[in-house]
This record gives C-alpha cells, structure tokens and sequence, in this order.
C-alpha cells in the first residue's frame, strides 16, 4: 500500500540528527513496548508481514507523530483486537473483562532465550528455476495495490540488472493478508541514482532492493 | 515531534503512552496471553547480550583472518553463526565490504529492519523518517550529518533492506592498525560503521 511507511525519497522530514550516546531506551515503558510485541508475536497468530502491515495501516498523521516503539504499540493493539484477544472497551477500562482467543502457546521466560536464538527464518522451498540470473536487466513491476508490498514506490518502473539470487522466500504480499506464505525467488536488484532520481541525480550512487520475482519483469 | 528522541517522555508519570502500554500488559497479564517475566528477559537480552559488540567481532574476524572474511562473504549467515550469533533478525544476513572505491551503507525505508543478531536494536534515528527517507536519494548529505564526508569519486551503494536479508557493513580496517589483536581490533569497530554512517576508528583516536 502506498502508506506513510513509503518514505524512500520523500522530503521535509529535517536533519536526521543521530543522538550522540544515545540510550538503548528513552522510557521504560519502550523497553515493555519492545518486549510485549515479540512475546505476542510468539503466541503465534500472525506473523511478521501481517505486523508490518498493521503499523504502516496507522493514519499517516499518526504514523508520523508517532515514535517508532510507539507506532509498535499501536500496531499491537490492532492486532490483538483484529485477532479477538481483546476487546476496544478493555483497552479503555485497562482491564481484562474475562478471556478471549485462547492462544496456541505463550511466551515463558524460560523459552525466551531459545525462540529469540531461533528467529523466524523465512526462506521456503522453490519449485523450479529462478527466472533471473545475476547479470540479467530488468524492470520492475509498476503496481499501487491498497494490500502489503515491499516493493516501495520509489523503485517501481525502473530499469536494473539483477546481482544476486538469494533463494526462496516467503512473498510478504500475501502472507500478510493470510492468503499464504506462497514463497517466490528473491533477488537484489541494482539501479543507477539517474535511473530512480532523473535529472540531478549523483551518477556515483547505486541502490539495491531486494525484491520477490513477481515484482520483476525481463527488460 | 516524533524525533525529538522522546524528551517528551522522560519521567512523566502520566504520561499517555507510558499509561498505555502499562495498561495493555495489565490486560495480555490478566488474560494469561504473555509472561511479563518473558519480557524482562527480552528486555535483558537486548540491553546486555545482543549488540553490536557482537558485529564487531566479526568484523575484527575478518579483518584478521582472510579465510574467514571470504567465507563471511559467501555465506554471511553461517560465518557469523560460526560465532554463536545467530537468531531473531539475523537469519538471512550480507556481509558487504567496503573498498577504497565503493562505501556501503544500509538503510530500511519500508520499516526499520536492522541486523539485530549481530547489533542489536536499531537507534531511533535508523527508524525514522528523516533517515529512511534520505538515505536512498541524498546518502552524502546523510553522511555530513555523521561527520563522514567521503571524496566525491568514492562510489555509494545503498542497501535498502525491502525483504528478510540482515545487511551487516564491513568497514575498511583502518591504517596503523597492523599488528592489533581481535580484540584490539574489535575495539575500532563502530555501531555506525556497520551501517555505514561511519567508518572504522583510527587506533590513535580509539
């Protein structure tokens, strides 16, 4: 979807302003943010593409005031409520009014060191040949789907040469709409600056996607 | 004022947010849907066993050790389970060098994907929007603001991390730094030089 997380390129949003020895955290309440969005996740109802899609489905006005541990909670909240483990009036009261969904498992801290140890790998079995080869010209795909792509605005239509083959991979797509893991060749695809930036544009500056096979067409 | 790195939050005990996520983990507790001791020991983890100290030694490995850099990057993944890294947003990791001619530098435009095996999590500026929109259109002007100013014949390479590739930057290791341990070495390595907003310390200034 063409939502606020499609920042590649955009404008006005002023210096990036690293924070010299910055913290870890700036609250406490982030470090519980941060944890309570993996212990949730592990619970195992939905999975990362779908997280994703429920932060950058935040009001863009909400997105952009929002801190990143922030648009993290909020996306949590959507997504407990989207999954019928809690209720929009229990989030009000700030209290539990009885059981919803139950989980298929829970989080314990004892489990945790081994499942973070563990991840979430997402490469998948491909049937066949990958379609592309390092070397081959393409373009990609020019799409604007309301749904979840990660194929951001900025290298739509664009002419580059595949650099690398990097396996099969779960296609985010549709996994985040519970239409299936559906897993594609993913590749990282180079462009010229000139190519994506036109008129201006630092000839000495490529950037690379990693991009699933369908957002790719032979050129 | 969303990078304003959250003064707004600092200590406000009623503060909206700080309200908020106390009063979601009081329901998920109640509902017996999460741990609240799992999360200390996320929390934990993050703050005192996952971070870039561990892409440092990394980095240092391949410095020293020409085997190792080639296999780190063939196959970055296994390279760097080698060294019990391995897990949460580090399961499909690139190793890219840097050269004399080309500089690497990694960015997530779409969210804030970050290497966490290997640096654990990612400073609020890699999150936000004035990086993630600048770095893949004006990564010069992205890197004065780090103080980096590269010679204008030096070729940028942007890195924006669109599916579940983990892109760790192998900085140049730095002159005079012959003879150095690993951990010595690892001592020069830089956060900001593994994303590629900096580049390796010089070991006089380390």
């Amino acid at each position: 979807m063409n939502g606020p997380q499609d920042l590649g390129g955009q404008m006005g949003f002023g210096p990036v302003a690293p924070e010299k020895n910055e913290p870890l955290f700036h609250a406490d309440w982030e470090k519980r943010a941060m944890g309570m969005t993996i212990a949730a996740g592990a619970m195992g109802h939905w999975n990362i593409d779908e997280s994703r899609h429920a932060r950058e489905s935040l009001h863009p006005a909400d997105y952009y005031a929002s801190t990143y541990y922030e648009i993290w909670a909020k996306a949590l909240e959507v997504l407990l409520k989207r999954h019928g483990f809690v209720h929009p009036l229990e989030l009000d009261e700030g209290r539990s009014f009885g059981k919803g969904t139950q989980p298929k498992r829970v989080l314990k801290a004892e489990n945790v060191a081994a499942a973070l140890a563990k991840g979430g790998p997402c490469d998948r079995p491909v049937a066949g040949e990958p379609r592309f080869q390092p070397g081959d010209r393409i373009r990609t795909h020019n799409f604007n789907p309301e749904t979840h792509t990660r194929l951001p605005r900025y290298a739509r239509g664009k002419l580059g040469v595949i650099e690398a083959v990097r396996g099969g991979f779960v296609f985010p797509d549709s996994n985040a709409h519970g239409k299936g893991e559906n897993p594609q060749y993913v590749y990282t695809a180079v462009f010229t600056a000139p190519e994506i930036w036109g008129d201006g544009a630092d000839p000495t500056l490529t950037v690379s996607i990693d991009a699933w096979e369908s957002y790719l067409e032979s050129a | 004022m969303p990078h304003d790195h959250d003064d707004h939050h600092h200590d406000n005990e009623l503060d909206l947010m700080a309200a908020r996520v106390r009063a979601l983990e009081t329901i998920l507790t109640e509902k017996g849907l999460i741990d609240p001791q799992a999360i200390d020991v996320i929390v934990d983890t993050y703050e005192t066993k996952v971070g870039p100290r561990n892409g440092a030694k990394v980095v240092a490995k391949a410095w020293s050790d020409p085997e190792y850099a080639g296999w780190l990057k063939r196959d970055a993944t296994a390279a760097i389970e080698s060294l019990s890294y391995t897990g949460r947003q580090g399961e499909h990791m690139q190793a890219v060098f840097n050269t004399p001619d080309t500089h690497n530098l990694v960015v997530c435009t779409l969210c804030s994907c970050y290497p966490w095996s290997v640096l654990g999590l990612p400073p609020v500026w890699y999150k936000s929007p004035p990086y993630r929109s600048k770095a893949v259109i004006d990564p010069r002007g992205v890197l004065v603001e780090f103080d980096l100013v590269l010679p204008e014949t030096t070729r940028i390479r942007v890195w924006d991390s669109t599916a579940e590739l983990r892109y760790l930057v192998v900085p140049m290791r730095p002159e005079g730094s012959e003879g150095l341990s690993e951990e010595q070495l690892a001592d020069l390595v830089t956060r900001d030089s593994m994303i590629g907003t900096g580049l390796a310390r010089a070991p006089e200034t380390a």
